[in-house]
This record gives structure tokens, C-alpha cells and sequence, in this order.
């Protein structure tokens, strides 16, 4: 869709994908500028996540291949400094987040929270009207607003990370790669002569070098140490932000080994510490199960952050038939809440429990307090607490919300699934 | 409609210097230790033009040695004396000094020597007295900068060089924002290094020269070959030692006429950027000629920097890292201003080429950016609510 005159803004990471999300934008001989977010510089980590290895979306490296691109393609470039921004909004809620046995999705909250917010207002001050990105996702103007569509190729979707969205964002919002494949980007940056067109992907949290667990650990440890210099004094800024961390580390030794038990309480080992765990996963538990469970291959059912303490059981157990979440979003309110009041047993949608997740038939039911209940029509596993739910019908993303605890499908051997 | 105001920056190498540096990158070649004639010419070229930079600074040739940067040159002197002093003893600096300085005095604090920074007062200026206040016995150093590279302030480096001089202390000066703009005489200085850059005034980058007392000491941060008197190995950038030799030549003949020049087109700037509303920085102190630094209530400095480059003008805020990214400047710090005012501040500094019609249209430019920008909201929406979100 094009976006009409006005300056357009592309966030520019350095990696493939944006470069020719401002390759397409520079082609169309609007006026565009590109902007490159200095997120992370990694204090205290390891070297890698400071010095940027290639792949990775926030190090200096990959801004200076950035800036290059975009002379390449004749734009201006500047680089913004946002790591404030992205420690508060994306860095220590991820933290938090395993502080408290969930398990964090830090690109919504960098899309919701630091690229269509903070870079757009910054890009505003400066005359952009919008905020283009190399996401695989795709805006139609629909009856009730701006809708926001999963990509043409399912395979590079990443509509699931933007979905809290609202209509001003989504107003302001351009996915210029929606429609394309992997390949045919691929062969656009060859044929443009890009000098990011080899590159490969980024997969993993831009911001953690090594381990997630050894991230969590080291932030946590620095955070503590920083609100103890801090005692006393004037306080600390971030008001209630920094607390989570903090209030765990007081009951809590990073390095304890967490006690695994079974679904009985039967007590199965000993295992690493509990913020090592997230709610579905299979390898790495580090015990067996026992008793009359014997030989049963074990899943991680809740994590309890409180009592050091990791529940594991069967892929039956694992499994649930809802969920409840918070935070309900939705992208086109009027639409979707007007369908939900038509059909009192709630909104029929196809939801997405993680951004590679195939999707569940479910009801979508609002609760008050800006909660919601969903109910799939089939059993799901690995319903993770701090994941978001993703709603889609066909390919239009209807919103989502975040997923607070998983209901068991069975009360079959008494397991409440999902912390507390 | 474009034009150039980032003087300090760099500056555009001027013709008369490229005309003079271009044989040395074609038909002219040689190694200066060569003993052939192609070497004898080239040695021929260095020392002439080593000549042309000890005029321009009413030196002895024997006192200059070539470097590739200022910052060589202030690290070469940082760590002559602090090997001097087995890295023990007492270092004072200005906490107005180039990150050249700033950078190597923190190394050399680590490395276990101790250091007072030396604020400047509210114009600006580092005072005499806070200086020699500052020395002890055991201070090893004075290092203060003779034009501030963001405010353009001149600092009081002849006094505090002869107050340190009956105290015994050596004292080191960052000349490479005054050279070419103000008179600068290692005389009247009285410093024992004094340091100027080529591309801060019309000369080529990758060159610059560190004047030395014959008195002081100096002792390589290269090693290797014999180059410059022992006291900076390296074959010699011949081209770029004959640019600087003729910038110092042309900046020697023009100095007075580029000072009226650079001030009446900062004056006409700054009388403009009154009547907007700006705020000036400094100007009740003695400053270079061409140096404004000014911010707008309300404006920040890198939306304005950001406006005015998409509008064709080039202008700066504080030191950009090696991202570019903005960071608040230190020395608007050291100022004592609060770091949002920092953020809100740009630097305009005109040069040579300059005209009062681009000052014109760097004025009217300013305008209309500082307007739109005032028309916006201060703050984003979702960041209004961050505390409500942070709740939950």
C-alpha cells in the first residue's frame, strides 16, 4: 500500500530484512530518512553482546552496516540513542518476567513499547509522519481502521509480535516486506546490490550473548546491587519497575538449586535454579520420574519463583484447555467487541500461544479488569505464563492478550498449571 | 539550498594546500630516510614544510614533530610523563579538555596516578586560580586546551603556563581548535607541548604536529625507525606534511582577515539567532571567532541537528559516539549545565567559505524548524502511561 507523500522513517537494524524493507522505501522516490536504535551496549556482559557479533539486532557493528546500506541507497541515516528506553521497556521486564517463573516475549514489548512508540515520537520531532519496518507483516484499511494482517508467507509471519498495536500506531505504521518472501528479499538486496544481501538471520534475544539463565542472573545480581547503593537516597526512578527483581532476590539464592517434584509432591531432585525453567519444556530437567510415574517422560508444569520449587509431570498433565490472560487487546475494538456482544459465548478465533505456534479453534471470552478468558476447542500444551496469546481470524490479527496461567484440562492428579 | 556550519568539526582542505600536496601524490615520491636523491627530495619537502608550521607558531623547526593526529600527539605527551613519573604522582586537566585527554588521563588514573579535574566557571573559562590551587607537590602535569572545541571559550593558558612554570610543573596545550583562527605563539603561550591539527584548519586530515619546548621532554609513543628525531617512529606522511606546512603558510598571511571574517558571519548569525529566541552560550567570554553554541526553550539539540541536515545544513550537538548516536556533552556538563539543557544545545561554527547569504539561510532554516518543532507535543502517549503499564 503506499503510504502517499510525507517523510517516512525505517527503522534500520543492519540486518537483511530492513535494509530492504528501505531499499523498496528509498525506491519509490519519497522522501525517507533511516533511523538505527542504539538499544543495548550490554554493560557487564559478555563480550559478544557488546561487540556485536553479526546476527544480533542492537550492537554498534550492525548500526555502522546500517549507516552503510542506507548511503548505499542514498538516505540519510542518523542513530539514536534509546538504551534507557530499551532497558525500562524491553530488558528488565524480560528479567523480571523469569524473576517470576513466566516466560517473557521481549519483541511485543520492543514493538509496542520502543519502535512505535518512542522511535516514532523521536521520528516525529523531526518531520516523519510514520514509523516503515522490515517485519513479515502486512496493513489493510478496513471498514473499522487499519487492520493488521499475518504476511503473505506464512512461514515468515511475525504479525504475532505486533499485535498490541493500537489504530494511532497502526496509523503510523508500514510493513513494506508484508507481501514478500524470504527469497524474493533475498534476491531484492542482491539485485540492489546491498551490502547486507549474504547476512544471515537473527534468531535469538538480541540482547543475551550467551544464555538466557546466565543473563537473568547477572542482570538480577546488578540490578540488587544497584538498588542497594541506591538505598537511602534519592530513590529510584523507575518506580515500581525495578522492584520484581529485587523483592525475589530477597527470599531467593540465584545459584539454589531448585527442588523438582511431581505432580504428588513426590520429590524427583534436584535440579538448576528455577528461573532455568519455563513452563513446557522437556530437555534438561536433570531428574527422572518416580514411583508408579516411572520411565513417563517429564514436562515442566509451573514454575514457583516463592518455594525455589519446578513441578514436572506428563504431556497429559501439560495439557490444557484455556487460558486466562491480561492485558485483552484488541486491534479493531468495534468489529470484534460488537461480534463478541452478538454472540454471547464469545469471540471465535484462531489463537497463536507462541510465534511459532500452528494455532488453536478457541473462544475468546473478555473479563472485567481488561482480562479475558479463552477456551480452545482442543487441548494445548506448553500454555506459558508471560507468552502472549495472538487472535487471528484467517489472516487478520483481531488483537491478543497476555497469558497469565494455563487451565488444566483435567483436575485429574490436582495440578494447577501455570505460577500463581 | 546547502551549507556547511560544522567548521570544528573539520574543515574543507583548501585549494592552495591540495595544489601543494597533489605532486606528492603523483609524479613526486620518496621515503624521507632514503639517501637517493628521490629520498633527499622528499626529506627536503618534511623539512620545509616543518619550517612553514614552526613560523606559524614563532617556533624553531627543530621544536615540531609531525603525528597523524592530535589526539597521537596529547597521548604521546600524556604518556611521556606519566613514564616519567612510574606512573605515580598527580595530573591536573581542565574538565574542559578533548576526549584525547579526558580519555588518557582516565587510563593513567586507573593506572594509579591521581587527578583533579579543574571545572570552568559559569562562562566557560577555567580560572587561574582554581589551577594553581589544584597543584601539589607531587603534580607531574597541567593540561588545559586553548580553545574549547564546543563553546569556542579561550582559556587563560599563558598565566596558568607561567604559574606553573615557577611551581616547576610542565604544562600541556590543546591548541588544534585555535590554530588558523586565533594567534597562537608558543612564546606568548609558555606552555611545554603545544598541540594543532591540520584539518581543523583547511590543512589535509591524518596529520598534525606537536610543538615541543627544547627544554621538555618527549619520548616516543611509536617506536622503531629514527624518524623525527627518535621521538616518533613511522615513515613519514610526506603528502600530508606538506599540506599542513602550506595550511600554516596560508592561515600565517590570513589570520587577521579570516578572524573579521568568521566573526562578522558569527555575529550576523548570533544577532539573528537573538532576535528567534535563542539562547547564547558564553558570549561574554573571549572566544574564538567562529564558535556559536546556543539552544532553543523547549527545542531538543538532535530533532534541530536532524531537521536542519534533512533542510541542507549542517550543523552539530555535543560529541557524537562512535554510532553517532547523541550523547550529553561533558563539557557542557563541566559547565554545570543540567544534562536536557546539554541535550538541547547545538553547535554553529562558520568557516572560511562561508557567506553572509548562507548565514541567511541557516537563519531562516532555523526558524521555521524551531517553530515546528515547538508545535509538537512534548510527549509520547504511551510514555505518559508507562507508570500505569508498569504496575501490573
Amino acid at each position: 500500500m503506499s503510504a502517499g507523500a510525507g517523510l517516512t522513517a525505517v527503522a534500520m537494524s543492519g540486518g537483511l530484512d530492513s535494509s530492504v524493507a528501505a531499499h523498496l522505501l528509498a525506491a519509490r522516490g519519497e522522501p525517507v530518512v533511516g533511523l538505527s536504535m542504539l538499544l543495548w551496549e550490554g554493560v557487564g556482559e559478555p563480550a559478544a553482546a557488546s561487540a556485536s557479533g553479526s546476527g544480533r539486532c542492537c550492537g554498534a557493528l550492525d548500526l555502522g552496516d546500517a549507516r552503510r546500506v542506507a548511503e548505499q541507497i542514498g538516505i540519510p541515516h542518523y542513530t539514536l540513542r534509546m538504551d534507557d528506553d530499551f532497558r525500562r521497556h524491553v530488558v528488565d521486564p524480560f528479567v523480571d518476567d523469569y524473576l517470576a517463573g513466566r516466560t517473557p516475549s521481549p519483541c511485543v514489548r520492543c514493538n509496542t513499547w520502543v519502535k512505535f512508540d518512542l522511535l516514532l515520537e523521536r521520528a516525529r520531532r523531526f518531520g516523519a509522519e510514520r514509523v516503515a519496518t522490515g517485519h513479515y507483516a502486512r496493513l489493510v484499511d478496513g471498514p473499522a481502521g487499519r487492520e493488521l494482517h499475518a504476511a503473505r508467507v506464512p512461514a515468515k509471519d511475525q504479525s504475532y509480535f505486533l499485535f498490541e498495536l493500537d489504530q494511532q500506531q497502526l496509523a503510523a505504521a508500514e510493513f513494506p516486506l508484508g507481501e514478500l518472501s524470504k527469497d524474493e528479499v533475498r534476491d531484492l538486496a542482491r539485485a540492489a546490490g546491498l551490502l547486507v544481501a549474504e547476512k544471515g538471520e537473527s534468531m535469538e534475544t538480541c540482547f543475551v550473548a550467551d544464555d538466557v539463565a546466565s543473563f537473568v542472573a547477572r542482570q538480577a545480581r546488578r540490578r540488587a546491587a544497584a538498588a542497594g547503593a541506591a538505598e537511602g537516597g534519592a530513590g529510584d526512578d523507575r518506580g515500581g519497575e525495578a522492584a520484581p527483581a529485587v523483592a525475589v532476590l530477597a527470599v531467593t539464592d540465584l545459584d539454589e538449586p531448585a527442588t523438582v517434584v511431581d505432580p504428588e509432591g513426590q520429590v524427583l531432585g534436584r535440579g538448576a535454579p528455577y528461573y532455568r525453567y519455563t513452563v513446557g519444556q522437556r530437555r534438561g530437567l536433570g531428574v527422572s520420574a518416580v514411583g508408579e510415574r516411572a520411565g513417563e517422560r517429564l514436562y515442566v508444569l509451573s514454575v514457583d519463583p516463592a518455594a525455589n520449587r519446578v513441578t514436572a509431570g506428563s504431556a497429559a498433565e501439560l495439557a490444557c484447555r484455556g487460558l486466562t490472560g491480561s492485558r485483552l487487546h484488541w486491534i479493531n475494538p468495534e468489529l470484534d467487541l460488537a461480534a463478541a456482544d452478538a454472540a454471547s459465548r464469545g469471540v471465535e478465533a484462531t489463537v497463536k500461544l507462541r510465534s511459532r505456534h500452528p494455532g488453536v479453534a478457541a473462544l475468546v471470552r473478555p473479563r472485567s479488569g481488561g482480562g479475558c478468558e479463552v477456551e480452545f476447542a482442543e487441548p494445548q500444551a506448553a500454555v506459558a505464563p508471560g507468552q502472549a496469546a495472538v487472535f487471528y481470524r484467517g489472516s487478520r490479527v483481531l488483537g491478543g492478550c497476555w497469558i497469565e496461567r494455563g487451565l488444566p484440562q483435567t483436575a485429574a492428579r490436582g495440578v494447577a498449571n501455570g505460577s500463581t | 539550498m546547502s551549507a556547511y556550519f560544522d567548521h570544528n568539526a573539520t574543515t574543507p582542505v583548501d585549494a592552495r594546500v591540495r595544489d601543494a600536496m597533489l605532486p606528492w601524490l603523483g609524479e613526486r615520491h620518496g621515503n624521507p630516510s632514503s639517501i637517493h636523491r628521490w629520498g633527499r627530495a622528499a626529506r627536503e619537502a618534511v623539512e620545509a614544510a616543518r619550517g612553514e608550521v614552526a613560523a606559524l607558531l614563532g617556533a624553531r623547526p627543530g621544536e615540531v614533530v609531525f603525528t597523524a593526529s592530535g589526539t597521537e600527539a596529547n597521548n604521546t605527551v600524556l604518556t611521556t610523563v606519566a613514564r616519567r613519573a612510574g606512573f605515580r604522582g598527580h595530573l591536573v586537566v581542565s574538565a574542559l579538555e578533548h576526549p584525547s585527554i579526558r580519555a588518557g588521563v582516565a587510563l593513567l588514573e586507573a593506572a594509579g596516578m591521581s587527578v583533579t579535574r579543574v571545572p570552568p566557571g559559569a562562562g566557560g573559562v577555567v580560572d587561574l586560580e582554581a589551577v594553581t590551587a589544584a597543584l601539589g607537590a607531587e603534580t607531574k602535569l597541567v593540561a588545559l586546551m586553548r580553545a574549547n572545541n564546543e563553546i569556542g571559550t579561550l582559556q587563560p593558558v599563558a598565566e596558568v603556563a607561567a604559574a606553573c612554570r615557577r611551581r616547576g610543573v610542565p604544562v600541556l596545550c590543546d591548541a588544534v581548535q585555535a590554530v588558523g583562527k586565533v594567534p597562537v605563539d608558543v612564546g606568548e603561550l609558555g606552555a611545554d607541548w603545544v598541540v594543532l591539527g591540520g584539518h581543523k584548519f583547511h590543512g589535509p586530515p591524518g596529520v598534525a604536529a606537536l610543538w615541543v619546548d627544547p627544554r621538555s621532554e618527549l619520548d616516543p609513543l611509536l617506536v622503531g625507525g629514527s624518524q623525527e628525531r627518535r621521538r616518533r617512529a613511522s615513515t613519514e606522511n610526506v603528502a600530508g606534511i606538506v599540506g599542513l606546512g602550506r595550511a600554516a603558510v596560508v592561515a600565517a598571511a590570513e589570520l587577521p582577515e579570516r578572524a573579521r571574517h568568521l566573526a562578522a558571519l558569527r555575529d550576523r548569525f548570533e544577532a539573528g539567532a537573538a532576535a528567534l529566541g535563542a539562547r547564547l552560550h558564553a558570549t561574554a567570554s573571549p572566544r574564538l571567532p567562529n564558535t556559536s553554541h546556543l539552544a532553543f526553550d523547549g527545542v531538543e539539540g538532535e530533532a534541530l541537528l536532524i531537521r536542519l541536515d534533512l533542510a541542507g545544513f549542517a550543523v552539530s550537538t555535543g560529541s557524537a559516539c562512535a554510532s553517532g548516536a547523541v550523547e550529553p556533552s561533558p563539557t557542557l556538563l563541566a559547565l554545570g549545565m543540567p544534562p536536557d539543557e546539554a541535550l538541547g544545545s547545538i553547535r554553529v561554527s562558520v568557516g572560511m567559505t562561508n557567506t553572509a547569504a548562507e548565514v541567511d539561510d541557516l537563519l531562516a532554516a532555523l526558524e521555521g524548524e524551531v517553530s515546528a518543532l515547538r508545535r509538537l507535543a512534548p510527549s509520547p502517549r504511551r510514555a505518559v502511561s508507562v507508570a500505569g503499564e508498569a504496575a501490573r
